[in-house]
């Protein structure tokens, strides 16, 4: 795969050809090893102008190998089923050596795989990422998106805690609410009359198997899809399109070294954060893992206050907002799917903010605000004020999206520059 | 062969051929759905938890006037309270605050279609899962125990629903129907078997 500029010359490839001697040469001529370095990495230009928010793609992958090790490694010890699983999780925290700090790095990653996850989408909103020709490269995104959620919710049932089967209760109900097919798929999901031992195998099933098969796919298939358009910049300009006179972008570098170097300290920093978090509040005081989840699953005690781990609050709270179920749960639905459309909905000529108008930088504040707040009330009880808010908040939440053709498209933009705006430091 | 006998020696007859590749995949796309039954199937719930789903038994004479009992049948709790005359009268009278107060949207058995939403009025039984999202409804039986005009009845703590002493929701609950009934009967006077009725076991 030859890069090409946008005029049309080659790229030169980079000054390190594939060795043709010794065993790395015998290697190279039946693996592409250096080729596929030197074309991924060192021959891979981004723009010179990332800034801070560019740390979190890589933070995600991170993220993701590590919920992998550590998920690998609690499955040598977990055994799921209705009698074992809240046990063996007890047996892990307190028996295995480092068993404590095995499931606290995975549940805390579970939390800091959505929290970079959340921040890698702001910043697509930010600078108009999925404007084309990133379209593919935002839907695979948000599939990847539409994975984690489904992998979270499913591992968030295996340790059948209290809070684990009235969660799985609540979310595997909302299926019931699909006129005609409703019940009988429940039945089918659940495998029994209820929440039950069949149900924990088959979500133990997709959670260590087939989903984080789907995951690593749907990431490779991201990058792949970034590969083709090239990572955008905080000024959304396209950087092929000023190709210096060895074809190289002149606004790019070579992601190696630079950005991997850029990347570790983001990574030394996330580490920092990170530790303290699994060393010292593991538990977020009930964010990362809920009170009630330290009682065995019972089915005939409901917790006093069911509420899902913070990451899904913010739809959560639109279920709840509105008073008719089915109504509430194809909101719920529609908060997440409207993600998918705004490469289409965004009609503005620029893509960074920097250069878009009030009405654009006004819509995303409130967005932002309104995910937060939204994700702050689906903790709280459903009653009162906090209804009132969630209505109100789920309201500008739609009219984001709802509105995004009309407004992005009158806001008055500023001139984009040619070439990125860059500081050497 | 008269369709093709356009087709000189030697050249390929690309119509032909596109319909026999449509046609591999139409029929490879027809194995593939018959394959997937198996496995679609084998999610659904297992002899042993049908052959668990069997009808329950609950002793009435055991339960007071006023009390509720919670066996459980097909891992769903099952609320059974004998109601009193007091609680019976409570039933009616708000009619106008309930969102299907005759029952025509809600599931239960046709024996279990009237106002008291039971067979004889002094047992009530409905399942006792919350018909919003699944929760248990709790007992709040007392009148005025959650506001001044509360006629007693169940409340759910997750979203806040709220059913009167029949199961029928209230107007404002995010539930849109009354809680559901099972099939049961009474074998004798003083036993109800859930699961089972004059048609048979569920």
């Amino acid at each position: 795969m030859a890069l090409t500029s946008a005029t049309g010359s080659a790229v030169s490839l980079p000054a390190h050809p594939a060795p043709k001697k010794g065993l790395w040469g015998w290697i190279n001529k039946r693996l592409p090893v250096t080729e596929f370095i030197s074309e991924q990495l060192t021959g891979y230009y981004a723009p010179k102008n990332f800034n801070i928010w560019y740390f979190f793609g890589s933070l995600a992958l991170l993220v993701l190998v590590l919920q992998l090790v550590t998920g690998i490694f609690l499955t040598m010890f977990y055994k799921p089923g209705e009698l074992t699983s809240f046990d063996s999780v007890q047996f892990i925290m307190r028996e295995v050596d480092y068993g404590w700090l095995i499931r606290y790095l995975h549940s805390t990653g579970a939390s800091a795989f959505f929290i970079v996850v959340y921040l890698h989408m702001f910043r697509a909103f930010l600078y108009g990422s999925y404007k084309p020709p990133r379209e593919l490269l935002w839907l695979f995104g948000m599939a990847v998106y539409l994975a984690l959620m489904a992998e979270a919710f499913m591992g968030y049932v295996l340790p059948w805690g209290n809070m684990s089967f009235w969660g799985a209760q609540v979310i595997v109900n909302l299926f019931g609410t699909i006129p005609g097919i409703g019940p009988g798929l429940v039945e089918w999901i659940r495998g029994d009359y209820g929440i039950a031992d069949a149900t924990l195998n088959r979500f133990f099933a997709l959670h260590v198997a087939a989903l984080p098969l789907a995951l690593l796919l749907l990431v490779v298939l991201h990058l792949v899809a970034l590969r083709r358009s090239g990572s955008n910049n905080p000024d959304g300009i396209e950087i092929k399109e000023h190709p210096g006179p060895d074809g190289k972008p002149l606004d790019g570098i070579p992601f190696h070294p630079y950005y991997t170097v850029k990347d570790i300290v983001g990574v030394g920093v996330f580490f920092v954060l990170f530790a303290i978090v699994v060393f010292f509040v593991p538990t977020f005081g009930g964010l990362f893992l809920e009170s009630p989840n330290f009682e065995p699953a019972n089915p005939l005690s409901t917790p006093e206050h069911i509420a899902p781990v913070w990451y899904f609050t913010p739809f959560y709270a639109i279920l709840r907002a509105v008073p008719d179920q089915r109504l509430g749960a194809l909101l719920m639905l529609l908060a997440v799917a409207a993600f998918l459309f705004v490469p289409w909905l965004d009609r503005s000529p620029v893509k960074s903010m920097r250069y878009r108008g009030w009405m654009s930088r006004t819509a995303l504040t409130l967005f932002a605000l309104s995910f937060v707040a939204l994700g702050y009330l689906g903790l709280q009880p459903a009653e009162g004020l906090y209804v009132l808010l969630a209505r109100i908040f789920a309201t500008i939440y739609f009219l984001f999206f709802a509105l995004m053709p009309l407004y992005s498209s009158i806001d008055k933009v500023k001139p984009v520059p040619e070439r990125v705006t860059y500081h050497a430091h | 062969m008269a369709d093709h006998a356009a087709v000189a020696d030697g050249e390929i007859d690309l119509s032909r051929r596109k319909f026999l590749t449509r046609a591999v995949i139409a029929t490879g796309a027809v194995g593939a759905v018959f394959a997937a039954v198996p496995f679609i199937e084998s999610w659904s719930p297992s002899e042993r938890a049908r052959a668990q789903g069997a009808p329950t038994q609950l002793d009435l004479s055991k339960l007071e006037p006023g009390q509720m009992a919670m066996p459980v049948w097909r891992r769903q709790p099952i609320y059974v309270v004998r109601r009193t005359a007091d609680m019976l009268s409570r039933i009616a009278g708000h009619d106008s605050e309930l969102k299907d107060p005759n029952s025509e949207s809600s599931n239960q058995p046709p024996y279990a279609k009237n106002p008291v939403r039971s067979r004889t009025p002094e047992f009530l039984v409905v399942i006792g899962i919350c018909t919003h999202l699944g929760c248990l409804p709790k007992q709040r039986f007392e009148k005025g125990e959650l506001y001044p005009s509360w006629p007693g009845g169940f409340f759910c703590p997750c979203h806040g629903s709220r059913f009167d002493l029949a199961g029928r929701v209230f107007d404002g609950s995010p539930a849109s129907i009354n809680l559901n009934i099972p099939p049961y009967s009474y074998p004798n006077p003083t036993t109800l078997l859930i699961g089972a009725d004059e048609k048979g076991v569920t």
